[in-house]
């Protein structure tokens, strides 16, 4: 089994660098403290291969604490292997080191982040905006943003008639 | 062109630098552009967002040494719906139609790389039939997608007439889209689980037709390019790229494979039994734009090929999976079966639940590799899908590829990475 054989190899190399090896659906998650992801990845890319970044997101826990998470998909193009690589963040301090000194496509992706979840990148060149205006204000693919706003197309309550259209309370 | 030596006096009406509202401050703005433009040496230009030659809503801030471009900075964002934000509020299947917009020239690709990942994340088996199925509109699907390309990127270049041709054959596409799923862009066909429904009895001709017509159209396109000096004079040499910065720009598709890299995701991470069909993956080696046109022209002819085969080897059966707690039962089995009737009625009210955990899976879209992240936590709704946008990756070393080069040529280079907005922005 491929993917059993990496989970062990990497865990017995990297050691003390990895909190926890997540096994689910046939994928390897590496669990990762904040302070060693630079050093984790710089040694995933040159030793072990995995030479493109796939992917770079968050995804917002709430209500756990820590409460983000920051996920890095990578790709060996020579070994053909994917693997995750998890760092957990807390909400009193959303903070990381860039991984653009590694990865070069991490600018926007991290950008990106930034932008929809007030994450801040310690090192980027360049951590601004991307996807929405500059002058927004908050970061909307946090969970305390509500999905969707309905209204009320029509009702027969008085109060909320009057509390949607003013002109209605004659 | 201003230089310091010739500023005009400032007025009481001059518009001083400091004083105009900004999307970024001066500072931003001076680790983007060289030194050379504060001092007037260089012009800056804005290009876009309205602009024929950028595919939509791109806008681009180019510094200008008279035509030679010095530095071109993507701005991106205009089409940005929130497409990921909405589905965390959708249930799975409900989140599906969002899926089509976000590359509409490619919306089985997409429907295939979501429901893939579902499929992944609950444990779903898919018949042979609905993945046979799901192979022959993912590869109309790429040809869509490289008719598209084709037609804009000549257009771009001034070849007219061949972005009509492309259209017309693009049709053919649109009608089969049509006849399976009803609708000829937005199409939401495939569901997890395998297919909607079975093909009607005309999608087979409709299907042969393209396999009939198409390689002699294809023959007319090599005609009026590939040996055409105009066309080579345009796109050979130019936007060139080494197979190390694309491999560390994450780009992938047909812009990876034109520097000589052979990644496919139909090939590496084999998907919707892709393993059971031969086909070959064309790599170009110089990188250029012009390489990059030729892998997509040779794409058209493989997937025309894995067509066949998969209309040859179709296999019978049914197009969904039986697992009542994800597809829907069929209509007649609800007028005498109860527990039919049921989760008939627990589907379309509550959806099916997801275990918690994170998935990753993609598929090789016309554009390159189109992924979807998502983190599943239990219920029927997803906490985060992430789309990996292949146009967004495909775009950010933009200004890698066009420095050097004159000023028209940034309209053949976004042409042949062939972006849409609608995946950039999401």
């Amino acid at each position: 089994m491929k993917q059993d054989e990496l989970a062990q190899s990497l865990k017995a190399a990297l050691g003390g660098l990895v909190e926890d090896v997540v096994f689910f659906r046939d994928e390897v998650t590496l669990v990762v403290p904040r302070e060693h992801i630079i050093e984790v990845l710089t040694y995933l890319r040159d030793a072990q291969g995995f030479d493109m970044l796939t992917d770079e997101t968050c995804v917002d826990y709430y209500p756990r604490e820590p409460r983000f998470g920051i996920l890095y998909q990578l790709n060996s193009l020579s070994r053909l292997i994917r693997l995750r690589v998890k760092v957990m963040l807390s909400e009193h301090d959303p903070t990381i080191r860039s991984a653009v000194s590694v990865y070069r496509n991490a600018n926007w992706l991290e950008r990106e982040i930034y932008d929809l979840f007030g994450i801040h990148f310690e090192g980027h060149p360049n951590l601004r905006r991307i996807l929405l205006p500059a002058d927004y204000q908050g970061h909307p693919l946090r969970k305390e943003v509500p999905v969707t706003v309905e209204e009320n197309a029509f009702s027969f309550n008085r109060a909320r008639i009057d509390a949607q259209k003013p002109y209605a309370t004659e | 062109m201003l230089t310091q030596t010739e500023a005009p006096t400032l007025g009481e009406n001059t518009v001083r630098v400091e004083d105009v509202q900004l999307d970024i401050t001066l500072d931003q703005l001076k680790k983007l552009v060289s030194p050379r433009a504060l001092t007037g040496e260089t012009m800056l230009m804005n290009m876009g967002p309205q602009h024929p030659s950028t595919h939509g809503v791109l806008r681009l801030l180019l510094e200008l040494d008279g035509e030679t471009i010095v530095n071109c900075i993507p701005d991106i964002g205009y089409l940005h719906t929130g497409i990921e934000k909405t589905a965390e509020g959708k249930t799975y299947l409900k989140a599906i139609p969002l899926t089509d917009r976000t590359d509409y020239l490619a919306p089985m690709s997409n429907n295939l790389a979501f429901c893939g990942t579902v499929e992944k994340l609950v444990g779903i088996e898919v018949p042979l039939r609905a993945q046979y199925l799901r192979v022959i509109l993912m590869e109309l699907t790429r040809m869509n997608s490289h008719l598209v390309w084709l037609g804009t990127h000549a257009l771009d270049i001034g070849a007219m007439s061949v972005f009509l041709y492309c259209m017309r054959e693009r049709e053919m596409i649109l009608d089969i889209y049509e006849a399976v799923s009803g609708a000829r862009m937005m199409s939401s066909y495939i569901r997890p689980g395998g297919l909607w429904r079975d093909v009607p009895n005309v999608f087979f001709d409709l299907v042969q037709r393209v396999l009939d017509v198409f390689p002699r159209r294809l023959l007319e396109y090599e005609k009026l390019l590939t040996h055409n000096p105009m066309w080579k004079e345009r796109t050979v040499g130019i936007g060139k790229i080494s197979a190390q910065d694309a491999i560390a720009w994450g780009m992938t598709g047909p812009c990876l494979r034109g520097s000589g890299v052979n990644y496919d995701v139909r090939k590496a991470y084999p998907y919707s039994s892709y393993d059971h069909f031969e086909f070959s993956v064309p790599v170009g080696s110089n990188g250029d734009v012009y390489d990059r046109y030729l892998c997509r022209m040779e794409e058209f002819n493989q997937s025309l090929k894995i067509i066949r085969q998969a209309l040859k080897n179709l296999p019978a059966g049914p197009v969904m999976t039986d697992d009542r707690k994800v597809a829907p039962p069929p209509k007649h089995e609800i007028a005498y079966s109860m527990e039919s009737l049921i989760h008939h009625f627990k589907l379309w009210t509550e959806g099916f639940k997801a275990p918690e955990g994170e998935v990753y899976f993609a598929v090789e879209s016309g554009k390159g590799e189109y992924g979807v992240l998502l983190s599943g936590d239990g219920t029927s709704k997803p906490r985060r899908v992430h789309f990996r946008a292949p146009s967004f990756h495909n775009l950010q070393p933009l200004n890698e590829l066009a420095r050097g080069h004159m000023l028209a040529d940034i309209v053949a280079i976004i042409g042949s990475i062939d972006i849409v907005l609608g995946d950039v922005d999401r």
